[in-house]
């Protein structure tokens, strides 16, 4: 006898409870009384939690709650290939960027890459320490022949990134301009932002063959796409009201208004929601090697996996150099954009 | 431009009734509820009450009123800036509150520009592209557009600057880059909502008096936006006061100043300085008996001017002159009664009678 069987003879269920009843395969739980032998079904102890199991005992009807759990498997079992359907040519073109990168990245010699990314860095920030230290640390990274994997990490990076401003920007302004879907969209955001990262990673393993590229492609953007959309939506509503009404009094139109005072005003907001999003990616993209992303974050996993301890750390320092030099050459960036455009 | 005597802005009847359904409100207020009522019992805020003017082209209208008079609210109507509640607004003719998307564009963009206190200039953008913003929304290509705009940077004052930015100018060149903006534009209505009001006094009076000079020359409709009754005075042609969202009392300055309707004008009126505002053809009497006299002066030179002309001497009489011809008589006895108001206290019996 279970403890909540009193509540389903007053309610006068038993009938309903008891009617068809067939014994499930046994819990964890009955198995190990079993084994004690005692006899899991007597009510003894104190009063459980009306949790599922519990009222399971008492009520045959009730489902158990790795009923459920198996449920939802089932459920993703179920959608899983109408799913793939629509979603895999949608999510193609993500591998074919991500391999395009990692190919193109690993293909051209060093001494032409290198001196390029160099260049990339002076011409987003026109900052001379800056470039300074992005070349260091290229030389430091090849010096200790990490530099390759590096290269592999920036590939992914640089693909994910400009896929999440790509789509960001545009959600950003989009809900900007409409308060319900700003009410709908930040609960949203507030998932993506607050979901561990590995959990990112089990519907993805269902969806898609671990072997594409797209799997960590998806994660990582989802991830990372975050603070583009936020702040794109927080700069473009702080856009000084009276410059907002001086362009309806000369009669812009909306897509004026948008491209000649909204973006240019909220650029810095954008840019710094930029810098964001390649943090988050670096971040992500470790947790991908899991899931066959290559790069540094394969050596981080190696480290663990193997106790590698110098592997591990070696790799570590590698991602946090990237981190710094992303951060610094971003920062770079928006400080020349916000000195040249604000009036305060 | 049409017609000198037919007003090119007509207001009639507009009301603006801020809140939830201010359509279901509008026949109490219609009515005549008070302000405080409408408040209280329906909860919305009466912006503007039954508002009737006229505005002459080539005129200056000033909207004169203290904060929360309404009369931000009430130059935001004109195009359209704020949704009226009801009411109608005819530029030439043509009715605002009709207008389409489209059409009140084509308004905005080339009959009306505006100043705004504030400035309102776009920060990421040099003083020559904001003067020249109004033609680039237009579609004029660069060149002409530019031009256009040094133009009228170089007769605000401002050449040399051009290639600066906003946040570089002081309070008072940025504004003269608002009016810039608001001429590059070439409309012939500019409506300037508390222009000056931002600007330290000694730019503000640079600033009017660049203002009567370009209207001197240029001959726009202005309507402009003040809570500063000494700026009011110097500036219309006809005035407008508005308190709590009603039109108290309108129409030429001088005759506001010598016959207030209202004893919330009374009040207004007692504290400026009375010589500098008031004019000779306000204060003469009409006509040219024999009174012997000291010299001519303007119809529209200020008794201040008077008064120095006369030396402080009460005994003397000047000849009043308009366009080289005699019009009448100012003694300098009427000039100092003039320059005491009339008791607030009797005043406001007068009316009450």
């Amino acid at each position: 006898m279970a403890q909540y069987d009193g509540v389903f003879n007053a309610l006068g269920l038993r009938e309903w409870c008891d009617a068809d009843k067939v014994d499930g395969p046994m819990t964890m739980a009955q198995l190990l009384a079993k084994a004690q032998g005692t006899n899991p079904d007597e009510a003894s102890g104190p009063l459980p939690f009306p949790s599922l199991d519990a009222l399971h005992e008492a009520c045959g009807r009730i489902p158990q709650t790795r009923d459920m759990t198996a449920g939802l498997e089932r459920f993703f079992l179920d959608i899983k290939d109408n799913l793939k359907l629509v979603l895999d040519p949608i999510t193609q073109p993500l591998s074919w960027m991500l391999d395009g990168a990692l190919w193109l990245f690993t293909s051209i010699p060093w001494f032409v890459l290198i001196p390029m990314l160099i260049a990339l860095t002076w011409f987003v920030s026109r900052s001379r320490p800056v470039t300074i230290f992005v070349a260091l640390s290229f030389v430091f990274l090849g010096a200790i022949d990490h530099l390759e994997v590096a290269i592999q990490t920036l590939a992914i990076i640089f693909v994910c990134t400009g896929l999440c401003v790509l789509f960001g920007v545009p959600i950003g302004i989009a809900m900007s301009k409409n308060d319900r879907l700003q009410k709908g969209g930040i609960p949203v955001l507030d998932l993506l932002q607050t979901l561990p990262t590995f959990v990112y990673l089990i519907p993805l393993i269902f969806l898609f063959s671990v072997t594409e590229s797209k799997l960590y492609g998806i994660a990582i953007i989802l991830y990372a796409i975050v603070p583009v959309i936020r702040l794109t939506d927080l700069g473009i509503r702080l856009v000084d009201k009276d410059v907002i009404e001086a362009a309806d009094a000369f009669g812009m139109t909306s897509r004026q208004k948008l491209f000649k005072v909204e973006i240019p005003l909220a650029l810095p907001n954008i840019m710094a929601g930029v810098n964001q999003t390649i943090m988050m990616s670096l971040a992500m993209v470790v947790i991908a090697s899991l899931v066959s992303a290559p790069g540094l974050g394969v050596l981080v996993l190696r480290g663990i996996r193997n106790l590698e301890i110098g592997v591990g750390l070696i790799a570590g320092l590698g991602i946090v150099l990237l981190a710094v030099m992303l951060d610094r050459a971003s920062k770079a960036a928006l400080a020349r954009v916000d000195v040249s455009r604000s009036s305060r | 431009m049409t017609n000198v005597n037919e007003p090119q802005i007509r207001i009639r009847g507009l009301y603006k009734i801020f809140g939830a359904s201010p359509e279901r409100v509008l026949p109490d207020v219609q009515k005549g509820m008070s302000k405080a009522d409408v408040l209280s019992d329906l909860r919305h805020v009466v912006g503007l009450r039954d508002i009737n003017i006229d505005m002459y082209a080539g005129k200056t209208t000033v909207i004169m009123g203290l904060s929360g008079s309404g009369k931000s609210t009430l130059i935001r109507h004109l195009n359209r800036l704020i949704e009226p509640t009801t009411g109608e607004i005819l530029i030439d003719g043509q009715d605002v509150m009709k207008m389409g998307q489209a059409e009140l564009r084509e308004l905005r963009q080339t009959r009306m520009s505006m100043v705004f206190q504030k400035f309102a200039l776009l920060p990421h953008r040099s003083v020559i592209d904001n003067a020249a913003m109004p033609l680039e929304v237009r579609g004029v290509d660069e060149t002409e557009r530019l031009n256009e705009a040094r133009k009228w940077l170089a007769r605000v004052g401002l050449e040399g600057f051009e290639a600066s930015y906003p946040h570089e100018l002081s309070g008072g060149m940025q504004q003269r880059v608002g009016i810039a903006r608001a001429l590059t534009s070439n409309s012939d209505i500019m409506l300037m909502d508390e222009a000056f009001s931002a600007l330290d006094p000694l730019i503000r009076t640079d600033m009017q008096n660049l203002l009567l000079e370009l209207q001197e020359e240029l001959h726009k409709t202005i309507i402009f936006i003040t809570h500063d009754l000494d700026e009011a005075l110097k500036l219309a042609d006809h005035l407008v006061i508005l308190k709590d969202g009603e039109i108290v009392q309108q129409g030429e300055p001088q005759h506001i100043l010598m016959h207030p309707e209202d004893p919330y004008i009374i009040d207004f009126i007692s504290d400026i300085n009375r010589a500098r505002v008031l004019r000779a053809r306000t204060v003469m009497k009409a006509g040219a008996d024999g009174i012997p006299v000291a010299g001519d002066v303007d119809a529209d030179d200020t008794l201040e001017h008077v008064i120095a002309r006369s030396e402080g001497r009460t005994d003397q009489a000047f000849r009043v002159m308009r366009d080289g011809e005699t019009v009448g008589v100012l003694t300098m006895t009427d000039v100092v009664r003039a320059l005491v108001p009339a008791d607030p206290s009797q005043e406001r019996q007068a009316v009450a009678v």
